[in-house]
């Protein structure tokens, strides 16, 4: 079985700790250099919530999405040879190779402006971090274990979920965890075909125009850094110790 | 009782299993043994259903176990493989409780049985109740797997390789504490093992297979070695066979010779084996030990007397 170190009670506060003292330092920036004309239209507490509340829902429901379908195909290719796992494999690392901006615009030809576009990419791009790492994770369990299950009398919904699921989630999650990552950044990519959040905010900075640049991107990496976060609190209370 | 008739197990062209028909007693128990790949475990598994026969017929109490619901089946037969069978994120308490929770029993119920059996292996619930696998030695995981597959009570154990990966001293042990253990919990017990001698030990018959799937002889282990059915089954008896056999020999089963004369200076009791009274003989003076029963001298045994005996079916061995 792949073992992942088991993040400890003390590194849970090194990451709040060091977004809250970004924040703070964005902060201090912000209000202490001088804003260039126009910075007060998008570097506002207004503008910041509602692009932040898009961000969230393109990123929630593309995560949800991906995660509803990598989870189960993962649960399922498992079971399976390579023969079935290379087409699927292949369809997802094409999610991957084909740049994001790339499936944005198709998105953008599906469903037009909106966030629709950028969630199929999201999903599409996310998908195959999931994917891998539930197979990964489920090919790890050691054989006799899940022999030892069946030969005491375990249905094979038992087994895997008392079972094979338990000892895999640590791979699991970690797939989890780079997908959301990835999704929380790529999000920012929306704004390119009018979907909305925190890309916005970036967009409307360039070079001599820093404010609404750094505000931007220090809000999605904060919001990356807490996501992840989150997600490490699910697994220490679902990951079984071993 | 589990009754064997006519199966076989191939894969593809291979044959793992070649046309076995053979009948486990209740309460007894039976040694599975042979060189690695020679189809005993497929034997065992064919048991539980982890492995479907291509041919033939299983049947548990005169009841194909085609007929039966597979899981089931499973429930109502204990399982012990080698250490990794435990669940690694699962405490010994609850490694031990599976099969009583899989069952649905009651919370009060389960606890107290697991406390009761965890006893019973020498493994004291308030000790080692909430540890897990990991923090065990190869011969406690050992013990904590016999816990489990007793646990909703089977009537039958399937063990497959149980002591193989344990040190020596430990597996010592550990088939003491089996032997011990069924006295009290009295199940039919299929065990499959690659060591003819945990077989000679622990067997109340000892099925030898060829490498090839089939079985060279089933019998007691006296028996076995008293009469090997060829030239195989002799030479993975290995060495010293008559010797070993001394052991399995209770000098009750012999023909002694009338005591006569003077009391022997050494004396066995009735209850020892042909090996103690060879020990005997070599310690006595003149090369005889009186064999005692109670006070009752019963008769005397010399080496040729022992020499007999060895070579020879014992009494209720179905002779000839």
């Amino acid at each position: 079985m792949i073992n992942l170190p088991r993040p400890g009670l003390g590194r849970l506060l090194v990451t709040p700790l060091l977004v809250a003292a970004g924040l703070a330092a964005l902060y201090l920036y912000v209000s202490l250099t001088p804003a260039r004309l126009g910075d007060a239209f998008v570097v506002n507490q207004r503008f910041i919530l509602s692009r932040l509340v898009q961000h969230l829902q393109i990123v929630g429901i593309s995560f949800a999405l991906a995660a509803a379908i990598a989870v189960p195909l993962g649960v399922l290719l498992a079971q399976t040879g390579p023969a079935l796992r290379a087409p699927v494999f292949l369809v997802a690392n094409l999610g991957q190779a084909v740049p994001s901006i790339g499936i944005l615009a198709l998105g953008l030809t599906f469903f037009g402006i909106g966030t629709r576009g950028p969630i199929l990419a999201l999903v599409v791009y996310a998908v195959l971090p999931i994917l891998r790492n539930t197979i990964v994770g489920l090919d790890g369990v050691d054989p006799g274990v899940v022999e030892a299950a069946r030969g005491i009398g375990m249905t094979r919904l038992q087994t895997l979920f008392r079972v094979q699921l338990p000892l895999a989630s640590p791979v699991l999650f970690a797939g989890l965890r780079v997908a959301l990552v990835l999704v929380v950044g790529t999000a920012t990519l929306a704004n390119f075909i009018g979907g909305g959040g925190l890309g916005d905010l970036i967009a409307a900075g360039s070079v001599d125009r820093p404010h609404p640049l750094w505000v931007g991107a220090g809000i999605v990496s904060a919001l990356a850094l807490m996501l992840d976060w989150g997600l490490g609190l699910i697994e220490r209370a679902v990951t079984p110790r071993t | 009782m589990i009754t064997f008739e006519h199966v076989t197990k191939r894969y593809g062209d291979a044959v793992a299993v070649d046309d076995i028909s053979l009948v486990i007693p209740s309460r007894e128990t039976v040694m599975l043994v042979g060189p690695s790949g020679c189809g005993k475990t497929t034997t065992m598994k064919m048991i539980n259903r982890l492995i479907e026969p291509t041919s033939g017929v299983i049947a548990i109490d005169g009841v194909d176990t085609r007929g039966r619901d597979v899981v089931e089946l499973r429930r109502s037969i204990g399982y012990v493989i080698q250490q990794v069978g435990l669940f690694p994120h699962l405490t010994v308490a609850e490694n031990v409780a599976t099969v009583m929770r899989l069952e649905g029993w009651e919370r009060a119920r389960v606890r107290a049985r697991v406390g009761e059996l965890l006893e019973l292996v020498g493994m004291p619930e308030s000790e080692f109740g909430d540890r897990l696998p990991g923090e065990l030695s190869g011969g406690q995981r050992q013990r904590v797997g016999v816990a489990r597959a007793l646990g909703v009570d089977p009537l039958m154990l399937l063990m497959d390789e149980p002591f193989g990966a344990i040190d020596p001293v430990t597996r010592e042990r550990l088939q003491d504490e089996l032997i011990a253990l069924r006295r009290v919990v009295g199940k039919t017990i299929v065990f499959v093992t690659h060591d003819i001698d945990e077989a000679i030990k622990l067997g109340d018959r000892v099925a030898l297979y060829t490498p090839d799937g089939r079985i060279a002889q089933y019998a007691t282990p006296a028996e076995l070695l008293g009469r090997p059915a060829s030239p195989y089954v002799e030479s993975f008896l290995g060495r010293g066979r008559l010797v070993r056999r001394l052991g399995l020999i209770r000098l009750g089963e012999v023909d002694l010779e009338p005591a006569g004369g003077a009391r022997p200076e050494v004396t066995v009791e009735i209850g020892a084996t042909l090996r103690d009274a060879l020990d005997g003989v070599l310690r006595a003076a003149g090369g005889r030990v009186g064999v005692t029963d109670g006070e009752r001298l019963a008769g005397v045994l010399d080496a040729e007397g022992i020499r007999r005996a060895a070579s020879t079916p014992a009494r209720g061995e179905g002779g000839g």
